[in-house]
């Protein structure tokens, strides 16, 4: 007697069962996620992959930018009237400094020039668009319209005119990413522009504030200072508005301040932003002892990228 | 025959009715739009109630149209995700490729039901799908969301039904076939 045989004809031949398929698949997954946030060997394949996707995805929005374009056209005139009126107020508040800074430029070139110190940042920035956020609830990150093609490199700083927005973590040929000074793996060296004293304001991840870590509960910090970079990481070119201190508090026994921050740059609302010229290398890093000396380390530490 | 009589009603498709076939390029087209539709730019509260357009699409193609749309193109679809969201390699697909399992064996069962109860279904697949790639992240070092990450999946539910309302109005009978 032939025994029975246990699979069905291959009538309905349909490949591995879904079982088999979703365990290659996840193991697969598994790989990849080790081998992505590990060792970055797959940045190649994501830039290729961007580099046919980011077209298409361009293509596929072109008709709503068309219906926005014509909604603009059609723009009611009173609203185009308040909007003068307000960028024309903008511009008187802004006219002093605008005024003061050519004079200031100057004399600060030939001081520089006179202690033999190099500019540390290139002239030029350029100009772009916000064209979608990530929807990762882990990070904070942007997708802006321009990219290697337009001459970005990863690690520019992002601003716009209010304030510091981000840097450029990731390139891709036609857009970048942009990581928000908001994302938990993102830190700006920043200085109180009242009193000078450093620190690092570390993002604390979506819809948490900022802080400025590491901070004795003596430092000269109150609630309203403006923080702006220090410019020490060579990242983030000195004196651009970071963000405010909006609560302090000293803990008796703590060993540092909780101090939290609100950004000012417009990291969530922004549309136009504005990516800065890469700094210019700074000399190499001295050799350090063995044993870092943890009292400077605050105001030492880099910018990590995002990731 | 008038144009009328040949359009279905917009309601959804009663468990009796034998449903066309879908055409593979309302598929693919469906998939592209939610792919758009998950890069929108959006912020604030929009952005914490923004669902998974991608699963909730697969989702349904998966238990619709399994010839076409299953654990593979879903993998698929997860790694061309990961490179429009800029996250880890191989996050969404994991999470896509697991939906698309589950639907497998829900698929069987769950059109029987009525929309609203196969939205609380689909409820806890999405959640799944979140609580998959919550897991990965946290291993990776990420710090743990706020409670808004469990906002999603239920949007992502309450839109089930709607959603199939609108993707199954192309394999609607006409009217003048399917009188009872």
């Amino acid at each position: 007697m032939r025994p029975i045989p246990a699979e069905p004809p291959p009538i309905f031949r349909r490949g591995p069962s879904p079982l088999a398929r979703v365990t290659f698949l996840g193991l697969a997954s598994i790989v990849l996620l080790f081998a992505d946030a590990r060792f970055r060997y797959l940045e190649d394949v994501r830039h290729a992959a961007g580099a046919i996707l980011f077209p298409l995805q361009r293509l596929v929005r072109v008709p709503g930018e068309a219906l926005d374009s014509v909604a603009a056209y059609f723009a009611s005139k009173r609203d185009l009237e308040r909007e003068n009126e307000r960028l024309k107020s903008e511009l008187i508040a802004q006219s002093p400094a605008a005024q003061g800074y050519a004079p200031v430029r100057d004399e600060n070139a030939r001081l520089k020039a006179l202690a033999g110190l190099k500019a540390r940042h290139a002239e030029g920035s350029t100009v772009v668009q916000v064209l979608y956020t990530g929807r990762d609830p882990f990070a904070q990150k942007l997708f802006v319209s321009r990219g290697s093609e337009s001459g970005l490199v990863a690690g520019s700083a992002v601003i716009d005119e209010h304030g510091v927005v981000g840097q450029l973590t990731r390139v891709h040929p036609t857009m970048s990413e942009v990581t928000l000074v908001t994302d938990k793996d993102h830190a700006v060296p920043v200085k109180v522009e009242r009193s000078g004293v450093r620190s690092v304001l570390f993002g604390a991840g979506a819809g948490r504030a900022p802080e400025l870590r590491f901070t004795p509960p003596s430092a000269d910090i109150r609630v309203g200072d403006r923080l702006v970079t220090s410019g020490l990481d060579g990242t983030y070119p000195p004196g651009l508005a970071v963000a405010q201190v909006t609560g302090v508090e000293r803990e008796t026994g703590q060993m540092f301040a909780r101090i939290e921050c609100a950004p000012l740059g417009g990291v969530d609302r922004s549309e136009t932003l504005l990516v800065l010229a890469p700094p210019v290398a700074l000399p190499p890093r001295p050799e350090e002892p063995s044993e870092a000396d943890p009292a400077r380390k605050g105001g030492r530490a880099k910018a990590r990228r995002g990731g | 025959m008038s144009l009328a009589s040949r359009v279905p009603s917009f309601a959804p498709a009663r468990p009796e009715e034998i449903l066309k076939p879908a055409k593979p390029w309302f598929v693919v087209l469906t998939l592209a739009l939610a792919l758009v539709a998950n890069t929108l730019p959006t912020s604030g509260v929009a952005l914490a109630l923004k669902p998974d357009f991608v699963a909730l699409t697969l989702l349904y193609w998966c238990i619709q149209a399994p010839r076409y749309v299953g654990v593979g193109v879903s993998w698929t679809l997860g790694l061309v995700m990961d490179v429009v969201d800029a996250t880890l390699f191989g996050q969404h697909a994991l999470a896509y490729a697991v939906l698309a399992y589950g639907a497998e064996y829900f698929r069987r069962r769950v059109l029987r039901f009525p929309l609203w109860q196969q939205a609380v279904q689909v409820a806890f697949l999405l959640a799944a799908c979140a609580l998959l790639v919550l897991a990965v992240r946290v291993i990776g070092g990420a710090p743990l969301p706020r409670w808004t990450y469990a906002v999603p999946p239920i949007v992502g539910a309450l839109l089930w039904p709607p959603l199939t309302v609108v993707l199954q109005w192309p394999q609607r009978p006409t009217r003048s076939s399917s009188t009872f």
